[in-house]
């Protein structure tokens, strides 16, 4: 839930800029899988893959304050593992007076505490790869990386036309609100059963324009050549400076999980 | 710009599970099915939309992630919120929507890390997935009973909607528990409470919509079913999904021996049986991989791939055999 979508820093000169698309990509789903992959209590691994965050940051110009700020989002869910202090068996750290001696165990704070963590970087990084990279090299990049071609291509679509229906959402809330009026101590808005119905036909009323624009949209392809293939330009080209990073960042994460696991 | 960003403020912290909360083998299972599923969605949405699977999906998938937008307050500060999996599922059919909701999904990971990376595998079976067939077959049994009528429909979306997303909720607190991350008797009731009233919202607005579209262009409504091709061939997927998840939590199953081994086991004659004389999978386990839940689940996970394989082949067969006179 992230509401910055700042393309400020999508233009740069720096080393991490200039790497194609398709390696930034690959290296952003390697790092969120060395950090998976890291056992718990490996704290040392954290601090490591964490300062790679922040070298990346400070190369690109982005800065640490804006991935930091972003990231907080991923501490809501944190709730979802919050009994693992309570569940986890193991040695016993507190014992709180509440439901008759809530235990906490050290394995399971170490657990909830490493998920928190492995959260909290691997989201650092897609800030990265998002505030560096254009929407379409990345979507480029998956082609490139053989992703289906009609699934790209819809999520292309749906990002050029995820504007102009969000700009109808609004519209529509403004004339919900604009029609919704309320008097102090006088009870309003009718019942839930009535607000979701409204709520309700306002997404079927969307919904059909948008089905309706679809195929505005489609015969306008037509009329202009479309053959159901979508052809694209070759974006980027990999050079030497390409595989270097690839084969670093490799050997990088490589180690740490080498580190990990044989010590 | 950035008043559409605002849009994304506006939903509820809902099913998207975030990287890190899921064990590494559970996101990679997550992942070929999610795989598979997506193939197969889009061979089937090719053969039935040809030139318009692109920009109808494409502007569908927009208007879903719009439509998450549209709220309406419910009760203290909290507002009821759409999903879209069903709506999209009984709209389109539930292939094409597996389609738009793994764009949305895709995007809102992506762009907006609504989501995380390694995870979107689970999150487009929960939410995608599950939700569209969950939508899609109970919407369309109960229409079946109920007929043309009005209320037939509005139950029918009332229903699938709500299902729909318990559950998601149900599979997300699934996989939660096998990584380890939250026990289950913990988060099930909890993901299963909330999201019942969560899913309250959905029925709702999705109720609203297909009335809509039912008053307005119902020719849509009648389309959408069709695309499922025929009910059967949904509830053979859905079969089959409800087979692997089942699979997936086959470490769970008890180790000891069945009713025959223990027989033999108190009678004495146990060590009378001989080993096979070839094994390729011995015993639900796979040979090169280490870790023993992982290689059991694996074990179990192919073969029911191999059994649901041969059982299509077989239903093919027998398909194409001449009747006899």
């Amino acid at each position: 839930m992230n509401l910055h979508f700042d393309d400020q820093y999508q233009q740069g000169n720096s080393v991490v800029h200039q790497l194609d698309p398709r390696i930034k990509v690959i290296l952003t789903l390697l790092f969120v899988l060395t950090a998976s992959l890291t056992p718990f209590g490996d704290f040392g691994i954290f601090a490591a893959l964490f300062a790679f965050v922040m070298l990346v940051a400070l190369n690109t110009g982005v800065g640490v304050g804006y991935v930091l700020r972003r990231s907080v989002v991923a501490l809501p869910f944190a709730l979802a593992a919050i009994t693992l202090p309570f569940t986890v068996p193991g040695e016993i750290l507190a014992t709180l007076p509440i439901f008759g001696g809530l235990t906490i165990s050290l394995p399971g704070v170490i657990r909830f505490v490493t998920i928190l963590l492995k959260s909290w970087i691997s989201l650092q990084m897609a800030i990265l790869l998002v505030a560096v990279t254009p929407v379409a090299d990345i979507l480029w990049a998956l082609r490139a990386l053989h992703l289906p071609q009609p699934l790209v291509a819809i999520v292309s679509f749906m990002y050029r036309y995820l504007f102009v229906l969000s700009d109808e959402v609004l519209r529509l809330l403004r004339a919900r609100a604009a029609r919704s009026g309320t008097r102090a101590g006088l009870r309003s808005g009718g019942s839930i059963v009535w607000r979701g119905q409204v709520a309700g036909r306002m997404a079927g009323s969307l919904m059909l324009r948008s089905f309706e624009r679809s195929e505005r949209i489609y015969n306008a392809m037509l009329a202009r050549g479309y053959t159901g293939q979508i052809s694209t330009l070759i974006r980027s080209h990999l050079r030497p400076i390409d595989f270097i990073a690839l084969f670093t960042t490799l050997t990088f994460f490589c180690t740490l999980l080498f580190l990990a696991y044989l010590t | 710009m950035y008043y559409h960003l605002l849009l994304n403020v506006l939903k509820p912290p809902a099913l998207h599970i975030p990287d890190g909360f899921l064990s590494t083998p559970v996101a990679i299972v997550g992942w070929v099915l999610a795989i598979l599923i997506i193939s197969f969605a889009l061979r089937q949405t090719r053969d039935q939309l040809g030139e318009r699977q692109i920009p109808l999906l494409g502007i569908m998938a927009a208007f879903i992630f719009a439509a998450q937008a549209i709220n309406f307050p419910v009760a203290g500060g909290t507002s009821g919120h759409l999903l879209g999996g069903a709506l999209a599922a009984i709209v389109l059919g539930p292939w094409a929507a597996v389609l738009v909701m793994t764009a949305v999904i895709g995007l809102q990971g992506l762009l907006f890390q609504d989501g995380g990376l390694l995870a979107m595998g689970w999150n487009i079976m929960n939410m995608g997935v599950l939700t569209a067939f969950t939508g899609y077959l109970v919407y369309n049994l109960i229409k079946r009973v109920t007929g043309q009528s009005s209320t037939g429909l509005i139950i029918a979306g009332i229903v699938g909607a709500w299902l729909s997303v318990e559950v998601g909720a149900i599979a997300t607190a699934l996989q939660l528990a096998v990584s380890g991350t939250s026990p289950l008797n913990i988060s099930l009731p909890a993901m299963v409470g909330v999201h019942a009233l969560i899913g309250i919202g959905e029925a709702l607005i999705t109720v609203g919509a297909l009335t809509l579209i039912a008053s307005t262009r119902a020719d849509l409504l009648e389309q959408g079913r069709k695309a499922g091709g025929a009910l059967s061939a949904a509830w053979v997927t859905g079969g089959l999904l409800i087979a692997l998840i089942v699979a997936v939590f086959s470490f769970a199953a008890s180790g000891s021996p069945d009713g025959l081994e223990r027989v033999a086991d108190n009678n004495g004659f146990l060590s009378r049986a001989l080993d096979p004389f070839y094994t390729i999978l011995p015993d639900y386990t796979i040979p090169f991989v280490a870790n023993e839940t992982l290689s059991g689940i694996l074990a179990v996970v192919l073969g029911t791939l191999l059994v649901f394989g041969i059982a299509i082949l077989v239903g093919r067969g027998l398909r194409r055999m001449p009747k006899s006179a």
